[in-house]
């Protein structure tokens, strides 16, 4: 537990290093740009549309830490060659692929965490100096805890994009694996149509095997539930459950994939 | 070392400004590029809905931007012959990518009918945009309230007028007068009176600045048609007493039928035809053109 601590805690502070961290000053720039602009360009509704951003924002940002620091996690060790002196020291390969994982959370955490505490800060500066107007027709309350609820399938989504991106990173260079996270990831989000492949196609096979890959493939769509929140609409704790505990099964096994990857490869 | 930076930082911020120079002369000699028209490059809401992945809702959101832009830009614009042919395709987009986005289709739905040159003139796809509404989220009596509006007052079919009056009204958190008003209209038709409580109730419930200003100026051409009226009466007996319609408003002054030459609510004076006696808002007054009132509207004899 104290290895996987230490291995994490130092991917964090290796991201904040990079400089992972000013996104959020991109991202705090964005929102605060936007809700003045878009006074300007539309005609109410400009609560939703900063909620719609801001959500849309920690994904898009978070989506990018996730694939852009996965992908050289294990890389860059091997690339340096500081692999054979890590694992010359009391460290099992399992340790360090989860090691690096935790911390990559860790680092996505941090970020989701201020990313959601900046929306809720321009939400509060456009209702308490904004006109009254703003606040006016809204679907769901200004600061609703629902947005919460949010952010945290996107954190689950982002876990498991995470975990992709490290599997890929364990036996292939930083660019493929970034194309294969990329395509995983679009992939993801189209699961729906293969499950219901029957209605474009007639053979039985094709519906065979599209069916087998929508299970296969990681389904994304199912994490989204941005729309609903913002609108308002009650979320079944039924679903969420679900969702959830199929983001957690399908990491578990992706990082499970990754470790035995890892323990195969021969650095000799 | 230091110098060398100095250097470095004065040619950089030169190098700067003489780009943007350029860009200046240049545009001064040339004028700005501009698209020459709008394009709506896909108009699949469904695709773009998959294209999106999961940010349907933000991209609905830019959509419904364009669509203002649209919108305002086109009614603002001198051109002639201006059109708004991608209102409704953006609409429709953005409702498709974003079902639950109730003021796209309220305020569609008011773009949509407004006649031309201030809109499009089509009502038939401002229903077509409320009944995607009421399909999407059909407990929102809302959208059976502004259908009944688009059929009371666009296009004077009080059956369907009433029939979505009713409809709204048997949907739970809908107001009490959505029942009475069904059957007033079922069974008056139109007229000024209910015309005002239409405009009054979308007043008080306007939820924003823009529907609340379109509800105000349909008051206030309310309030110039019943002076309209009243002068139309001075005019007809000044007519029948003299045996011709006055001249001009400074005649019925002169002759003391008015004290003052009558301004309409929005400061402009009324316009006197001398040949007919009629009375009308002024073409540069913010009133005109007045709308066609669904009582002042009668069913025009079908051509053999």
């Amino acid at each position: 537990m104290k290895v996987l601590g230490a291995i994490a805690l130092n991917v964090f502070r290796e991201s904040v290093r990079d400089k992972v961290l000013y996104n959020l000053v991109l991202f705090a720039v964005l929102l605060i740009g936007a809700s003045y602009l878009i006074g300007q360009l539309t005609a109410g509704q400009d609560m939703k549309i900063i909620k719609d951003l801001g959500l849309s924002a920690i994904g898009v940002f978070g989506l990018f830490i996730a694939v852009f620091i996965g992908i050289g996690l294990v890389w860059k060790e091997v690339e340096r060659r500081s692999i054979y002196a890590l694992l010359t020291k009391p460290i099992t390969r399992v340790e360090f692929i989860v090691g690096k994982y935790l911390g990559l959370l860790l680092t996505l955490l941090v970020n989701l965490a201020v990313m959601a505490a900046a929306l809720y800060a321009v939400l509060g500066l456009m209702t308490w100096f904004g006109p009254a107007s703003l606040t006016s027709a809204l679907d769901a309350p200004v600061f609703d805890p629902g947005l919460l609820l949010a952010i945290a399938l996107i954190f689950v989504q982002l876990a498991l994009v995470t975990a992709i991106a490290l599997f890929f990173s364990t036996f292939s260079t930083p660019m493929l694996s970034a194309a294969f996270t990329f395509a995983l990831y679009v992939a993801g989000h189209f699961s729906a149509d293969l499950k219901h492949f029957e209605s474009v196609v007639d053979s039985p096979v094709a519906v065979y095997l599209t069916r087998t890959l929508y299970y296969l493939l990681p389904n994304l769509a199912p994490f989204d539930i941005k729309a609903l929140v913002v609108h308002g609409q009650p979320l079944a704790p039924g679903y969420l459950a679900a969702t959830v505990l199929y983001g957690v099964v399908y990491t578990a096994a992706v990082l499970l994939a990754a470790t035995l990857v890892f323990a195969r490869r021969d650095f000799k | 070392m230091i110098g060398n930076r100095l250097v470095a930082c004065v040619v950089l911020a030169w190098l700067f400004g003489a780009a943007v120079a350029v860009a200046y002369v240049r545009d001064q000699a040339y004028g700005e590029t501009r698209a020459v028209e709008q394009v709506l490059y896909v108009r699949s809401g469904e695709a773009l809905t998959r294209a999106s992945l999961s940010n349907a809702a933000l991209l609905a959101d830019v959509y419904w931007i364009r669509a203002i832009q649209h919108y305002g830009g086109t009614r603002i614009s001198k051109e002639p012959g201006k059109r708004y042919d991608l209102l409704y395709p953006l609409l429709d987009l953005v409702t498709t990518l974003d079902p639950r986005f109730t003021i796209a289709y309220r305020f569609g739905a008011i773009f949509l009918s407004e006649p031309y040159p201030g809109g499009p003139g089509r009502p038939d796809l401002s229903i077509a945009l409320l009944e995607k509404g009421v399909r999407a989220e059909p407990a929102k009596w809302r959208y059976e309230e502004d259908l009944g509006f688009v059929y009371y007052w666009w296009l004077h079919d009080y059956g369907k007028a009433a029939q979505h009056f009713e409809r709204g009204s048997r949907i739970a958190g809908a107001p009490w007068w959505m029942r009475s008003l069904a059957a007033a209209t079922l069974g008056t038709g139109g007229d000024r009176r209910r015309s005002r409580f239409l405009w009054q109730e979308l007043y008080q419930a306007a939820d924003n600045e823009w529907l609340k200003n379109n509800a105000r100026l349909r008051l206030t051409q309310l309030d110039a048609l019943d002076e309209i009226e009243q002068l139309q009466r001075i005019a007809q007996a000044f007519a029948a007493r003299n045996g011709a319609p006055p001249s001009s408003w400074a005649m019925l002054v002169r002759t003391g039928w008015l004290r003052a030459e009558p301004l309409d609510p929005a400061g402009a004076p009324y316009v006197l035809n001398p040949e007919t006696g009629r009375v009308n808002v002024s073409a540069s007054s913010k009133l005109h053109p007045l709308p066609i009132e669904p009582g002042a509207w009668m069913p025009q004899p079908q051509k053999q």
